[in-house]
């Protein structure tokens, strides 16, 4: 068994009560209720080896959360082949539980009224934790989430980043092999968003846990995710390494001139974005950068001048929008 | 065993920490406890007053002794799980406990525990201040003070998985305010919490004896009131286990249903 993650044409279809506005419509609903068929994930596929951390993007309804769910094992699969750690997780075999974590951002275990370190002790009796490993990992993972006097506070008086912080470390009590996490940082500030990514990456390196994780954050996946999965529509669009998917979806590059004097007509050279004090924002086929480039410099006063990807928020907003089309 | 030992040691923690963090509600929760059958007490002894001292077999302190010792039951038996579980489904909030390797129902009863240990010894108190103020006085046998206790904690078991399993109807409907409704109503008069089921009429009476709920109050009370034979006893014990057996097969298919349905429809 080398994958840690093995999942083969996995689909999970919901059939949803269809109801018009009205109270006509409320009266026909009563005797006949219309039916849909809702495909969340549809057919997809993928691999992962054990210590990968894998970044899952999507826009809303892409059915990320539910794939998640269905490798948690709080859902059941509609059809196909799913296997973490080479158990079936839609059985939640005690056993299995207990190897693997599910933090939800908008979700939460730690209970409101009493301290964080109330929830992680009953949490050492739910996953029987032995007393010297327990103790090693709390202190371990206050080091890392720098939790501090955090854990004796009710949890209702913490700020919204303390508690994800406290979240996280209560998920991870019993040192899952295999962790996944639903947007981890919504909600967060840049600091926290920043601070819970290293702690995941450090989290991943000290014990070789496996990760798969949602964000609306493309800088979590751009730090953490060496490969991504992105899915639309239920449907795996692309598996492989982040700079792949540049490659792949990418047909522009981005070239930022400054020049001297304030104007200039640069539609000649390629696609003007914007243009303000003399700062162009020229977008070209990058096929073609170089030589707009070099006539640029050759035949411009540039003072300075860049060239850029896309900035990955844009890429995969166009691959979702050609996928509309 | 040992690691559910923990378990419930651990839980009973969190229960008292949350507990003194709901002080008010829970003072609240216990007045409820004690004015329910204190109202009773007081109607049905006006009614046998009126009716020259006795209602059937009981005198105004036998009312007194009867809801004063119910009180206690209860107390013992009652859960709030019906309330709850809705919510549980509906938020989502259940998909946490179901991410755990242990059965969520352990953590509940252990909660429920807790709770009963901590509130306890005031009804005990409240019940005792009652006996004074209504005259009312228990002298059971010995043997029905020893066998109270089973009785008393078999009726707790029976009625945390009867009504366990009833809170999971919130599996299959979106809201089950009515079902709680209906469930409380055939408690209220079945299970002798509104009035002694001797002095019902007698259809309820046969009625009561075919339903779980009578095994539940009625029956620990008369024990404690010294009213019962060795036999009635020993029926009640019968009664008791057998619908343990009932409730826990059950709770068991049930919830291995409605998990399904969960877990099929969005966690």
């Amino acid at each position: 068994m080398a994958y840690a993650i093995h999942v083969r044409d996995l689909s999970k279809f919901y059939v949803v009560n269809q109801q018009e506005t009205g109270t006509k419509a409320a009266f026909q609903s009563l005797v006949h209720r219309r039916k849909a068929e809702v495909r969340a994930v549809d057919g997809i596929s993928f691999d992962i080896e054990p210590g990968e951390i894998v970044g899952f993007l999507g826009p809303n309804g892409a059915g990320k959360t539910t794939t998640l769910k269905m490798l948690s094992g709080l859902l059941h699969p509609t059809s196909g082949e799913l296997n973490v750690l080479g158990y079936v997780p839609s059985k939640r075999e005690a056993v299995f539980l207990r190897q693997i974590t599910l933090v939800m951002g908008q979700r939460n275990q730690l209970v409101w009224d009493i301290p964080a370190g109330l929830t992680f002790e009953l949490n050492q009796a739910i996953y029987r934790i032995p007393r010297d490993s327990y103790r090693s990992m709390v202190t371990e993972l206050t080091e890392l989430l720098d939790l501090g006097s955090l854990l004796k506070r009710p949890v209702r008086n913490l700020s919204l980043g303390e508690r994800m912080k406290c979240e996280i470390a209560a998920a991870l009590l019993h040192r899952p092999g295999v962790v996944f996490l639903d947007e981890p940082t919504i909600g967060l500030d840049v600091t926290m968003q920043q601070r819970i990514r290293t702690f995941i990456a450090e989290y991943n390196r000290r014990f070789g846990a496996t990760v798969l994780l949602t964000s609306h954050y493309m800088a979590d996946v751009a730090a953490l995710c060496k490969r991504v999965l992105v899915i639309h529509h239920g449907k795996l669009l692309f598996d492989g390494e982040l700079s792949g998917l540049l490659q792949q979806f990418t047909s522009h590059k981005t070239i930022i001139i400054q020049l001297d004097n304030s104007t200039a007509n640069l539609n000649d050279y390629g696609e003007v974005e914007s243009c303000e004090d003399g700062r162009y924002t020229l977008r070209v086929p990058k096929a073609e950068t170089a030589r707009v480039t070099e006539r640029l410099l050759a035949e411009l006063p540039v003072i300075d001048l860049l060239v850029e990807d896309p900035p990955i928020e844009e890429v995969i907003a166009r691959v979702f929008a050609q996928e509309e089309k | 065993m040992k690691p559910l030992a923990q378990l419930y040691v651990q839980q009973f923690k969190t229960t008292l920490a949350m507990m003194f963090q709901y002080r008010a509600s829970l003072l609240i929760w216990t007045i409820g406890q004690v004015l329910e059958p204190l109202v009773y007490l007081i109607v049905w002894s006006v009614v046998a007053n009126s009716s020259g001292g006795s209602i059937g077999d009981y005198t105004t302190a036998d009312f007194a002794a009867y809801f004063i010792v119910l009180m206690l039951v209860n107390q013992v038996t009652y859960t709030w799980i019906m309330y709850e579980f809705e919510h549980r489904v509906r938020e989502g909030i259940l998909s946490v406990a179901l991410l755990k390797p242990v059965h969520p129902i352990h953590s509940d009863i252990a909660d429920n525990i807790s709770s009963k240990i901590i509130t306890l010894p005031i009804m005990i108190a409240i019940a005792i201040i009652f006996s004074f103020a209504f005259h009312a006085s228990v002298a059971p046998p010995p043997w029905a003070i020893l066998v109270f206790i089973p009785v008393l904690l078999l009726a707790f078991l029976v009625r945390f998985v009867l009504e366990w399993t009833l809170a999971q109807a919130a599996f299959w409907m979106t809201r089950v305010s009515a079902i709680n409704q209906s469930y409380f109503v055939a408690f209220l008069f079945l299970s002798g919490q509104i009035a002694p089921l001797t002095i019902l009429p007698h259809p309820v009476q046969i009625l009561s004896l075919l339903l779980p709920f009578r095994w539940l109050i009625n029956f620990p009370v008369e024990l404690l009131l010294g009213r019962l034979t060795m036999i009635e006893t020993l029926i009640g014990l019968g009664a008791q286990c057998g619908w343990l057996i009932v409730s826990i097969i059950l709770l068991r298919i049930v919830w291995r249903a409605g998990v399904k349905v969960y877990t099929a429809v969005g966690a």
